[in-house]
């Protein structure tokens, strides 16, 4: 049985597809240049966009790595890693470098994110090639919008999560210990050649938290690298400046959920902090990867004009008015069961905000057949990919610019 | 005309004094003699009971010795003369019990097994029929480890840790808690035994009752920032742990006073002790002072000087909590 995760997501779509969505400002007849995805990359796009929505019988055979039936022992010491950021104490003690938490674990226990545990002083990570999910999924979903568009991402998590979100819609695997959820064995040469086989150019590490998974996503990403396959993540950013840099360093892009632009917010409901993931940002930004930005709208937490406008103006002012952002709908999920669904008029008015800024790409997520899904021009506000629920199903974009007007767009695209 | 209205103005005043001297309401002595009296009326009772002789010459704590220092703990509590008694007075015949022990210490840090046969003994002669039993932790092989024998079937008591059956798929929630509880205590048990270890612990401070539920959800990890205040707190408030919740046996017979929870020689001490309380809050308070006068001994700052003091007790004795009580003058520390 597929498991299903999603970070973008957590809504259900029509098979048949949403429907198509246009911008107000752009109807333009498809151009002679216009170059639609070929019919193979469409059908598999597609048919990984019902599988990872859980509505197409082709699913579980596109599930790479069986799901588990039930509580079993398990073989441990092949997923047991001596972890790479941490610093040795007295009373063999160690203090966890790898996210701002700094957590201080004493000798057999666990940090915050219960995947790493201390034996004898030495600190361990308990989930390298400790796989408990697995998929194929278009890379629309992860949502990373300017990289390789209509091309799947052989997608992976394991256990844990260095924070505790009240709306986390995968918290069955991401606030678990790695014992208490089903998984495989899936060393990083494996993954590369699964990812191959797949036709996936790019491993996404994703669906709960990569940060603490780092050791593998790193090895991983290595040998996707010598295996030709690149690398993206989805994380929350919460990770200390040196991890981030090794760490994600490897990585070809990088999605980063901004949950809020608050500290009241990120202490109460995301159980971290605000200022380490903006800086982590600023690094990403320094350190030239590519980056897009999630926010998830919460009704009546984050969905204030001022907290929009004053996350537009730093997006502005620190980064660049061409990093991606885009603002998803919740769902009510976890520990945040009674809040609505995030109407559609709260984010098009983040949206509407965030424009009036000056961002050039902003994106509403979450809604199926919504035009705010497609990519406009910011100079001649032509329509230049068009998605249909998570699939691309127009790229029109040539050379890394606008087919009508010449300008620019920055991303990852075709060569 | 009414009796009130025949009432003049000296008389009631005279009333009126009568009545405040009556409620202690006439000066500051009176409401704390008031205080006072209310506070020894309704006070929970700790008993520590000691026996020196415990482990006789050698390092292993004599079971005889156990069963015996283990009767005269519960006697003293339910103010029996005869231990099966006391036993009866906690559980009855067809009732389900788990034994929520501590092997998180691993060896010389987790809950006696001498102590946890005594109770297993005690409970049986009470009425609970042996595979009613249940002893168990989150984790068999960890039990194994310290000495406790996995034990899923026939009439024998149950011994065996959550790994074996999964925790509810289900969130429970409570405050600042949202976890999945140990299928052993939904499923198999109705009354709920803890048999903590007397510890410090280097971020809550001390770990002994209210902590030792950490171990009956499946996301401790979570729940250990700001020295586990009000996580432990919020927990002990699950309904599904406190109404079965009706005893703790603290197994003080080996402590710890510094660097916990792990086992390490240098920080323990052999203090051959249990300590039984119905309220969770005021065992948890007087076992915190016996790891603070341990400390004064040994020179170590107090675990308010060391910026860990478990301030989480007067959480769980707050107004929102209720657990027990943390307020010295409430709790009547028997030693026997």
């Amino acid at each position: 049985m597929s498991r299903e995760l999603d970070t973008q997501e957590g809504v259900k779509i029509p098979a048949d597809g949403a429907a198509e969505g246009r911008s107000p400002a752009v109807r333009g007849e498809p151009s002679p240049l216009s170059c639609a995805l070929d019919r193979r990359s469409f059908l598999q796009c597609a048919l990984a966009s019902g599988a990872a929505l859980g509505v197409c019988e082709f699913a579980q055979l596109l599930v790479a790595i069986p799901a588990w039936a039930g509580p079993q022992k398990q073989d441990d010491s092949r997923f047991i890693v001596e972890a790479k950021f941490y610093q040795k104490l007295q009373d063999k003690k160690i203090k966890c470098k790898l996210c701002p938490r700094e957590c201080t674990v004493g000798d057999r226990e666990r940090g915050y994110c219960g995947v790493r545990e201390n034996h004898g002083g030495t600190y361990y990570t308990l989930v390298h090639s400790r796989v408990c999910a697995a998929h194929i999924d278009p890379i629309e979903k992860k949502p990373l919008f300017h990289y390789l568009p209509g091309t799947l991402a052989f997608s992976l998590a394991t256990a844990g999560c260095n924070v505790n979100c009240k709306f986390c819609q995968n918290w069955d695997i991401s606030q678990v210990r790695p014992e208490q959820v089903s998984a495989d064995y899936a060393p990083p040469k494996l993954v590369a050649e699964l990812a191959k086989q797949h036709d996936c150019p790019t491993i996404a590490y994703t669906y709960s938290e990569p940060v603490i998974f780092s050791e593998y996503l790193m090895d991983a990403a290595d040998a996707g690298h010598e295996a030709g396959v690149r690398s993206v993540v989805v994380s929350n950013g919460y990770m200390q400046e040196e991890a981030l840099k090794t760490a994600y360093g490897k990585m070809d892009a990088v999605k980063i959920d901004l949950k809020a632009f608050t500290e009241s917010y990120y202490k109460d409901v995301v159980v971290g902090e605000l200022k380490p993931v903006l800086d982590a940002l600023v690094t990403l930004r320094k350190m030239n990867k590519w980056t897009e930005i999630v926010y998830l709208v919460v009704p009546t937490l984050n969905d204030s004009d001022a907290e929009f406008r004053g996350l537009a103006r730093w997006i502005k002012t620190n980064l660049s008015v061409d990093v991606p952002i885009h603002f998803t709908q919740f769902h009510p999920e976890y520990l945040l069961k009674n809040l609505p669904i995030t109407p559609v008029p709260t984010l098009e008015r983040a949206k509407a905000i965030a424009d009036a800024e000056g961002l050039h790409y902003v994106y509403i997520g979450n809604v199926p057949g919504h035009p705010a899904q497609n990519t406009y021009c910011p100079k001649c506000q032509r329509m230049l990919v068009e998605r249909v629920g998570f699939t691309a199903s127009r790229m029109l974009i040539r050379k890394g610019s606008c087919p009508f007007c010449g300008q620019p767009i920055p991303g990852v695209w075709h060569a | 005309m009414s009796a009130m209205r025949s009432t003049n103005r000296r008389d009631f005043l005279k009333k009126c004094f009568a009545g405040a001297a009556v409620l202690g309401a006439s000066g500051r002595t009176g409401l704390l003699a008031a205080a006072e009296q209310e506070a020894a009326l309704a006070k929970s009772r700790v008993v520590i009971a000691r026996d020196a002789l415990l482990r006789g010459a050698g390092a292993t704590v004599d079971s005889r010795r156990m069963g015996s220092l283990l009767d005269r703990a519960m006697q003293a509590l339910y103010d029996r003369d005869n231990p099966i008694e006391a036993w009866t007075k906690l559980v009855r015949p067809g009732e389900m019990v788990g034994l929520k022990v501590n092997t998180l210490g691993g060896r010389g840090l987790s809950s006696n097994l001498q102590l946890v046969e005594g109770i297993c003994e005690r409970l049986q002669e009470a009425g609970i029929k042996a595979s009613d039993i249940v002893v168990w932790d989150r984790d068999s092989d960890e039990m194994e480890h310290v000495g406790f024998h996995v034990s899923t079937g026939g009439n024998r008591v149950q011994c065996f840790g959550t790994d074996r059956v999964d925790y509810e798929q289900e969130l429970v929630t409570h405050g600042s808690v949202g976890s999945r509880l140990s299928k052993i205590l939904t499923q198999r048990c109705n009354v709920l035994i803890n048999v903590p270890v007397l510890k410090d612990h280097d971020g809550a401070g001390v770990t002994i009752a209210l902590k030792n539920m950490y171990g009956v959800i499946h996301n401790p990890n979570k729940y250990h920032p700001n020295g586990c205040n009000p996580y432990i707190a919020d927990l002990n408030m699950l309904p599904e742990i406190r109404t079965r919740m009706r005893l703790t046996i603290c197994d003080a017979t080996t402590a710890c006073f510094e660097g916990g929870p792990g086992y390490k020689p240098e920080y323990s001490w052999k203090n051959n002790a249990v300590i039984v309380s119905q309220d969770p809050v005021a065992l948890d308070y007087t076992g915190w002072q016996v790891i603070e006068r341990k400390r004064t001994e040994k020179g170590l700052k107090t675990l308010e000087g060391d910026k860990r003091a478990p301030h989480y007790i007067a959480t769980a004795a707050d107004a929102q909590h209720r657990l027990g009580t943390d307020d010295p003058r409430r709790i009547a520390v028997v030693e026997v």
